[in-house]
């Protein structure tokens, strides 16, 4: 049985492309694509890691990065953060708010499998 | 500055040569006698409408009777060569015997200052442009999606027919979404630059206009009707944002208002038993400190003489400014942290006297009134809303020992080890 990733996204296309190429690799990918109910929906899974869109309809990554973070169940959850933009302020807010790994699109399929299998060796 | 005060003296000796009455010549200038008296006893400066007015009808090059046009090209060459390493002491020596190539210099250094002020607006612009950072985003999102489908379709080996037609279908998508966002993208980057009026901010635009109009309303004064500030509005063709319509509105109907308190003629007559001194004219006229402030920055020059206004609120940002040519304002953000203008933020209920010299500039003493006023008391669970007031008046013929230095804002200031600075100055070596 694969290991859990869960997907918050909301660019559809974007959502086919990752799903397609963790399946591949033998990961068990659930997604999700608003922001708003992002944190239940990870309550609800508790993935082995989570995949984070910084700008969600609803609610900002940040927020819900936060809301993990201070959650029992999944404060030790490794979590990559997507976003758009490169700059130096995110990449800190993103470390400030808990994340395991930042990465920047676009990115490649190779590198975000790779960091992904990366987050889940003990 | 020396100069300057010798202006008056040429005027008069101009004048007597010429065979015209003072009176006569007040009449024709278009100012009163005992302005112009002043004027000539070099005890008023005088601005360049006047004197262009006044080298005008005395048939002089204005140039003539100022002969501080020398003066000021030396100053702004220093202050050109302010920082880098140029030899400070020859500027005199260089405009004597090269005046076009200092000329010149002095063109290029001010250009270079109009252009410095352009990037910064359209950093500003580009950083906090809400609509390009939205258009950004969304470019970046379909070439995400684009690069990650176009790499599975090439990388994978053995891909199902139905997953191909699938991520060539998503390809062909996104790529219609990436060709209108970039499209988009161009057409408002494009627009851009055509209209003037976008890089300025609706500050700029409200005192472009206040200083087309030279501070004055003719239109708002008497009981002028608040309909009155709407058809001056309206005639306003220099304001082109609905912003800058907004800040001109809420200037016009403070101008109208403080005009009701202190008609025309009556500020016009306690000057002429006071003279221009705002202790004694506030007790004569029996009104606060800041209206009598707005009412002075914005009488009619031609009466008495330059006035300048400066007002921020409390985080220190200027929202009315009417600079001297002694005594210069930033057009953007707050000023130099030594202004009087920020004692009284302070120490609100001290009003603030100093004279004042602005280095770097012409160097040329400047004296300074400043008071503060609440806009709207302090209220269990609201702050008080502070404002300051800063009148600022040329100085004829002063000693100059006593002012205070003071600069204009930071990036352009010369002042050396200065505990107010906040920051680095780029004409002392600041890069």
């Amino acid at each position: 049985m694969g290991k859990q990733v869960l997907l918050i996204e909301d660019e559809p296309n974007i959502i086919e492309a990752i799903r397609f190429i963790l399946s591949r690799d033998g990961w068990d990918v659930r997604t999700h694509s608003n922001g708003q109910d992002a944190f239940e929906a990870a309550r609800a899974r508790l993935p082995d890691v989570i995949i984070l869109d910084v700008m969600l309809p609803g609610k900002s990554g940040f927020d819900i990065l936060t809301e993990i973070r201070a959650d029992p169940a999944l404060a030790d959850t490794p979590v990559l953060m997507l976003t758009a933009r490169g700059q130096k302020k995110d990449r800190e807010m993103a470390e400030r708010a808990g994340a395991s790994q930042y990465m920047t699109k676009p990115f490649s399929n190779a590198e975000i499998l790779e960091t992904v299998r990366q987050m889940v060796v003990p | 500055m020396a100069e300057s005060s010798i202006i008056g003296t040429r005027i008069r000796e101009r004048r007597v040569q010429q065979g015209i009455r003072q009176s006569e010549l007040a009449k024709r200038v278009g100012i009163s006698p005992s302005y112009l008296n002043l004027i000539e006893h070099n005890r008023r400066k005088i601005g360049g409408k006047i004197l262009n007015r006044l080298a005008e009808v005395l048939e002089v090059e204005p140039s003539l009777l100022a002969e501080g046009a020398e003066a000021a090209l030396i100053a702004t060459l220093n202050e050109a060569a302010a920082g880098r390493a140029a030899p400070r002491a020859k500027a005199e020596e260089f405009a004597g015997r090269f005046p076009s190539w200092a000329q010149l210099l002095v063109d290029l250094h001010t250009q270079n200052a109009m252009l410095e002020q352009s990037v910064r607006t359209l950093t500003d612009r580009l950083a906090h442009d809400p609509h390009l950072a939205a258009s950004l985003h969304d470019v970046i999102s379909t070439v995400t999606a684009i690069r990650s489908t176009a790499s599975i379709l090439v990388e994978t080996k053995e891909l199902e027919p139905e997953w191909q037609g699938r991520f060539h279908r998503n390809i062909n998508e996104e790529s219609k979404r990436l060709a209108e966002g970039a499209e988009s993208l161009v057409r408002y980057l494009e627009a851009a630059p055509d209209t003037q009026a976008e890089i300025k901010s609706p500050q700029d635009e409200l005192h472009a206009y206040l200083d087309e109009k030279g501070f004055h309303f003719p239109a708002l004064e008497g009981d002028a009707s608040e309909a009155a500030v709407e058809v001056v509005l309206d005639a306003a063709q220099t304001i082109e944002s609905e912003a800058a319509r907004q800040l001109a509105r809420s200037v016009l109907r403070q101008y109208r208002e403080d005009a009701i308190r202190l008609p025309l003629k009556q500020v016009l007559d306690a000057i002429g038993r006071s003279g221009l001194e705002p202790g004694l004219l506030a007790g004569d006229l029996a009104v606060d400190m800041p209206t009598l402030f707005r009412r002075l920055a914005m009488l009619p020059e031609v009466e008495i003489g330059p006035v300048g206004l400066a007002i921020c609120d409390g985080s220190g940002a200027l929202i009315f400014r009417k600079p001297l040519p002694e005594f210069s304002m930033p057009p953007v953000g707050s000023a130099c942290g030594l202004w009087p203008l920020y004692q009284v933020l302070a120490q609100s209920h001290a009003p603030v006297q100093a004279l004042v010299r602005q280095v770097g500039r012409n160097a040329q003493v400047a004296r300074a009134l400043a008071v503060s006023e609440e806009v709207r008391p302090a209220g269990f669970d609201t702050p008080a809303l502070m404002r300051a007031h800063m009148l600022v008046l040329p100085v004829a013929g002063v000693a100059q020992g006593a002012a205070r230095d003071v600069g204009v804002t930071c990036r352009i200031c010369p002042l050396s080890g200065c505990a107010a600075r906040r920051e680095p100055s780029i004409i002392s070596g600041g890069f």
